[in-house]
């Protein structure tokens, strides 16, 4: 059994990931619901941004100035995949989609493979976040704690643009039925490049913020990715709620599970899923029926 | 020159063909309804029009100008508005951002108040997400999406399906004051009784054939006009 302090430090390492999942999913399920495309490339964003924020930190003394170029070096990159070959692919079935995508996500990580090599490289803290903090009840890294506020602040962002938007009212219109938009005078198609781009931001801030946490690798976006596949059908596919409390629920049950024995993280995280499908196949947030 | 025309639209779904050389034409401020069978090409017409669905062959004008073969969002940006028969409310939305949203890309959209006084049950329910609404509620919102942009033509497809009688009686009232106040309007109906009640003109549909054309008030005094198109005639209109 561990120690109580394991716990409380396990729980918030579980915010801390469940926090990043809820931004990964949350990218990759705006995707899916409006555009009806499983990006299977969201893993390696996630390793683009991570190495976005590599190189550009070294050019840079501020954190948040090297935040703000690699989100708009994401933006620029999901508007030019968006227009020069996922776009391609929306009359077309989903399993080229995923091929497509899939291959547009060994791409990006051969090339970071072949700019920076395999290996693991450090990506130092901020100034700001360096150290711990101390709580009360337990220590605990500074910089993790700004990640969850950071993160948190990211995903209130989101819903302002999903809830409080002409474009998010498109956005949530078209996940529930893409034809009627239309039929209300509303080319839906429009929005598609703005909803990937806005969606490559998320995963790649994600991959950004994530970056001094643990050391950037060709590698690092994969379990991300099927974490975040489960995230999606946990939270229902297309639902920006369901990403959050998923993302949540999943990095908990990670940590938790951890704290015990690790080999059985994963095994948990599935197992849950499997339940809550059993109970309500949509998942959580999602509709009956939809996408 | 007819607000719309439609000339000899042949329309298929996949390899099934539905409508045959089908013609028919609205005048401003009319209201036509189009009778017939399940299966007779009456929502495919209206799908067709509204560019959900593209005609083979024929020409569809609006105001003398061609819109066949364009997407429904540059129909609905041209003033035709259908109003589907599964209604299509948003569901994750409330039922002002569903008027909201309809609202976007009209010219000259009404205001919401304008709507709630149309519909004061829809103001009541603004806040509540659209499928939290029961089928009647469904039904006002989708005329009211509709409205709120303020089209050329409203195309409704069968607007009071599967609703209780008392909220029928409520729906038709409203759309025979819509009629009154010289919207123009297609509506394909079932309760043929209830679409007569606020029609000028009827089309009668078989098999995708146009197999009659008459005056509303006509068929209300000789329901056994409608044999050819329904089959079941003044049983019909009962």
């Amino acid at each position: 059994m561990p120690s109580w302090a394991t716990l409380m430090s396990q729980a918030f390492n579980g915010l801390a990931l469940g926090t990043l999942l809820a931004l990964v999913s949350s990218g990759l399920t705006i995707i899916l619901g409006t555009l009806g495309v499983l990006n299977f490339a969201h893993g390696a964003l996630f390793t683009v941004g991570a190495y976005a924020i590599f190189v550009i930190f070294q050019y840079t003394s501020s954190f948040l100035l090297a935040l703000l170029i690699g989100s708009l070096f994401m933006l620029a990159l999901g508007l030019l995949l968006e227009r020069i070959i996922v776009r391609l692919f929306y009359d077309r079935p989903h399993e080229d989609q995923i091929l497509v995508t899939y291959g547009v996500g060994i791409v990006l990580v051969e090339a970071l493979r072949t700019g920076f090599g395999s290996h693991a490289q450090r990506v130092r803290l901020p100034s700001w976040g360096t150290g711990v903090s101390e709580l009360g009840f337990m220590m605990y890294p500074t910089y993790r704690l700004q990640l969850i506020g950071m993160v948190a602040a990211l995903l209130v962002t989101l819903y302002l643009v999903l809830y409080r938007t002409s474009l998010g009212l498109i956005v949530r219109a078209g996940i529930d039925n893409p034809g009627m938009v239309g039929i209300l005078g509303i080319d839906v198609r429009r929005t598609f490049m703005i909803v990937f781009a806005v969606g490559c931001v998320a995963v790649g801030l994600a991959g950004m913020l994530y970056a001094p946490v643990v050391a950037v690798s060709p590698d690092m976006g994969a379990s991300f990715m099927a974490q975040s596949f489960v995230v999606i059908v946990l939270g229902g596919l297309g639902s920006f709620p369901g990403a959050v409390i998923g993302g949540l629920i999943a990095g908990e049950i990670i940590a938790i599970t951890s704290a015990f024995n690790s080999a059985y993280s994963e095994v948990m995280l599935y197992g849950v899923m499997a339940l809550i499908l059993v109970l309500r196949p949509q998942g959580l947030f999602g509709s009956e029926g939809r996408v | 020159m007819s607000l719309l025309e439609v000339e000899k639209i042949n329309t298929l779904y996949g390899d099934s063909h539905v409508l045959f050389d089908l013609s028919l034409h609205v005048e401003d401020k009319e209201v036509v309804a189009l009778l017939g069978r399940n299966g007779a090409g009456k929502t495919t017409t209206l799908r067709t029009i509204m560019g959900v669905l593209a005609p083979r062959s024929g020409t569809i004008r609006l105001g003398g100008k061609p819109i066949g073969g364009l997407p429904p969002s540059a129909i609905a940006r041209i003033g035709i508005q259908l109003v589907p028969e599964e209604r299509a409310i948003f569901g994750s939305l409330t039922v002002e951002e569903n008027l909201r949203i309809a609202a976007l890309t009209a010219e000259k959209p009404w205001s919401l108040d304008r709507i709630y006084g149309v519909f004061p049950r829809l103001k009541e329910r603004r806040t509540s997400l659209g499928k939290t609404l029961s089928g009647g509620e469904q039904q006002m919102l989708a005329i009211g999406r509709a409205l709120i942009r303020d089209p050329r033509i409203i195309l409704l497809d069968e607007p009071f399906e599967g609703l209780a009688p008392l909220i029928v009686r409520n729906l038709v009232d409203i759309s025979r004051e819509l009629a009154a106040e010289g919207r123009t309007m297609i509506v394909v109906e079932q309760n043929v009784a209830a679409a007569l009640s606020f029609a000028d003109r009827v089309y009668g549909l078989n098999n995708g054939h146009v197999v009659y054309e008459g005056s509303a008030a006509e068929l209300r005094q000789k329901p056994e006009l409608m044999t050819s198109f329904t089959g079941v005639g003044s049983h019909a209109a009962g």
